[in-house]
Parts: C-alpha cells; sequence; structure tokens
C-alpha cells in the first residue's frame, strides 16, 4: 500500500500501454461526444483533423484508467479535487498505443485535514512513437500513513 | 453552431440535465475510473465520499455529451430558419476544472456555460477560439463543477 509519503517531489513513473480501437473510440464518443471527427472516418477526413479520431474526454479517461490501474490501485488515493490544466496536443487514432508517464511535481499536507496529503501530478501521455498527445497536471490526494 | 462573428463575450446558456443512477456511476467507473469509491456502495461509506459518488471524468463526460446534443439542436433550428451554421473544430484543451462537491446516486446536474473570451486564430486563418466557463449544479442548486473550455470556431468570412 502507497500512502502520501511514498510518493516523493521528483518521482517519475509509467504505465501501459493500452492500444485503442476503432470500435472503442466510436463507443465512446456515441455515448459522449458524437462528433463527426469521432464517430465516422469518411466525414471524420473532412475535419481539421483529418481522420477518425478519439474524443479529448476519451483521451482524459484512458489516462485516467492508466493511472487508476498504475499507480492508484494499491494507495490511499482519495480522488481528486479539479486538473489544473490538460492540453490535447495530437490526435488519438484507431490502434495508437498509449502510455502515461507520472511525475510528482511537488507535494504539501493538508492543513484542514490532517489525514490527508496533496500531491501535484504532471502526466505526458504518449503513443507508440513517443510523441506527446496530451499533457495534464493535476492535484491528488491521498491518505497519510499516519492517519 | 453561430458563427464566430456572432458569438459574444458574455453570452449565458443552459444545455441540459442529466440524473446519475447507481447503475449508471458503476458501469462507467468499471471501464475508465475503478476506484473503489466509485464502484462499491460499502468502500464508498467507509471513504471520504461517505456513499457512492461519480468519477469526477464522468460528471465531465456528460456535460459534453448534453452540450453536443444542444449544439446539434441549435443547428437543426438554423436550418429550419434558411440559415447556414458553423462548423465547430477541436479544442486545444482545458484549464481549472474543478470538482467542487461530489455527484452522488440520484444527484440532477444541470449544465450550462458562457462565453468569457473569443480571439481569431493566429495559426488557422478563417477559424477563430472561444473560451467558455462552463458549469454544473445539482438539484439543490449548488456547484458541483466548473471548467475554463476552448474550442475552434469557423469565421462567416472564411
Amino acid at each position: 500500500m502507497r500512502y502520501f509519503e511514498d510518493f516523493a517531489e521528483g518521482h517519475t513513473e509509467t504505465h501501459g500501454p493500452k492500444t485503442v480501437t476503432r470500435e472503442e473510440i466510436i463507443a465512446f464518443a456515441s455515448e459522449y461526444d458524437p462528433q463527426p471527427m469521432h464517430l465516422d472516418e469518411d466525414a471524420a477526413r473532412l475535419t481539421m483533423l483529418g481522420g477518425l479520431s478519439a474524443s479529448g474526454w476519451h483521451t482524459c479517461v484512458i489516462m485516467m484508467r492508466l493511472l487508476a490501474d498504475g499507480m492508484l490501485a494499491n494507495s490511499s488515493s482519495m480522488g481528486s479535487p479539479g486538473i489544473e490544466e490538460m492540453r490535447w496536443l495530437k490526435p488519438v487514432r484507431p490502434g495508437d498505443a498509449i502510455s502515461v508517464r507520472i511525475t510528482v511535481l511537488d507535494k504539501r499536507e493538508s492543513k484542514s485535514r490532517p489525514e490527508m496529503g496533496l500531491a501535484r501530478l504532471q502526466i505526458e501521455v504518449l503513443n507508440q512513437h513517443g510523441e506527446k498527445v496530451a499533457h495534464e497536471v493535476h492535484t491528488h490526494m491521498f491518505g497519510r500513513r499516519s492517519a | 453552431m453561430r458563427f464566430f462573428e456572432d458569438i459574444v463575450i458574455g453570452d449565458q446558456r443552459e444545455i441540459g440535465s442529466y440524473t446519475f443512477t447507481a447503475p449508471d456511476i458503476k458501469t462507467f467507473a468499471a471501464r475508465f475510473d475503478p476506484q473503489p469509491f466509485h464502484l462499491d456502495e460499502e468502500a464508498a461509506a467507509r471513504s471520504h465520499f461517505g456513499r457512492l459518488a461519480a468519477s469526477g471524468w464522468h460528471t465531465a463526460a456528460v456535460h459534453m455529451r448534453l452540450l453536443v446534443l444542444h449544439n446539434r439542436h441549435l443547428d437543426a433550428e438554423m436550418t429550419t430558419r434558411g440559415e447556414k451554421s458553423a462548423h465547430i473544430g477541436p479544442s486545444p484543451g482545458f484549464k481549472n476544472l474543478k470538482w467542487i462537491k461530489p455527484v452522488y446516486v440520484g444527484d440532477t446536474i444541470t449544465y450550462g456555460g458562457e462565453i468569457i473570451d473569443k480571439r481569431e486564430s493566429g495559426s488557422r486563418p478563417g477559424w477563430g477560439i472561444i473560451r467558455g466557463r462552463n458549469y454544473g449544479t445539482n438539484q439543490n442548486g449548488e456547484l458541483v463543477f466548473e471548467f475554463e473550455s476552448a474550442a475552434f470556431v469557423e469565421m462567416r468570412g472564411k
């Protein structure tokens, strides 16, 4: 079990890859972002993205799943109060194998809730070519070992 | 979608509501955010949430769905009036997303937004970038969710 104390500033870990299929892209988009560029190859070719690509929110939850399985599963995670920034840098295409490189930027103990600490995490979302497809920074709440 | 030129800073709108059920919360969490407090009532009761709460990404994804459906409805109305509607391009990202309060089973979240900025794109002639503040409030009128969005919108003069 990893607690707040176990995540050192500057620590980096990488998780994945997870291959994203055409079916998953279309299924997510049908439910949560039904725009042509995420649903249909022919319609997508005519858009700025130039072909079928995952919804940016789909990229967010692929990142979340890799974070949850890789870093949070055996931790004292208490969730997150929000996301500082999310930059969608490149399209995620069918067949892309997505990894996350998570870096602890800084951390502090909570003043109001002594059972908890806050770690600021940077997540670089990478494809199989090592290209950064998204960049994210958020604060993550972890329970403290002493709590 | 209205063309970039017709979008006014300060414009506000409500885009729809959604009620989060337990099966829906668990299904989303099992696929995308499998943390115990989003998956299981008993584990949630032992957590700081106190009871089953939706993944924050679920709250955000439902916003996107309602936004797309709302825009589609507006486009249909424009077509009926004989007006041309603008294409909307991809988004470069978002900032300052805040999960202010948990979304619990049975909560009905009403989503809306406001245009906070617009500018012509430097890199893509014929397109502008609009920025918005988007939010969700629960059935008690409490703000539970907000973020600042950005998106490319086609210019009339293209």
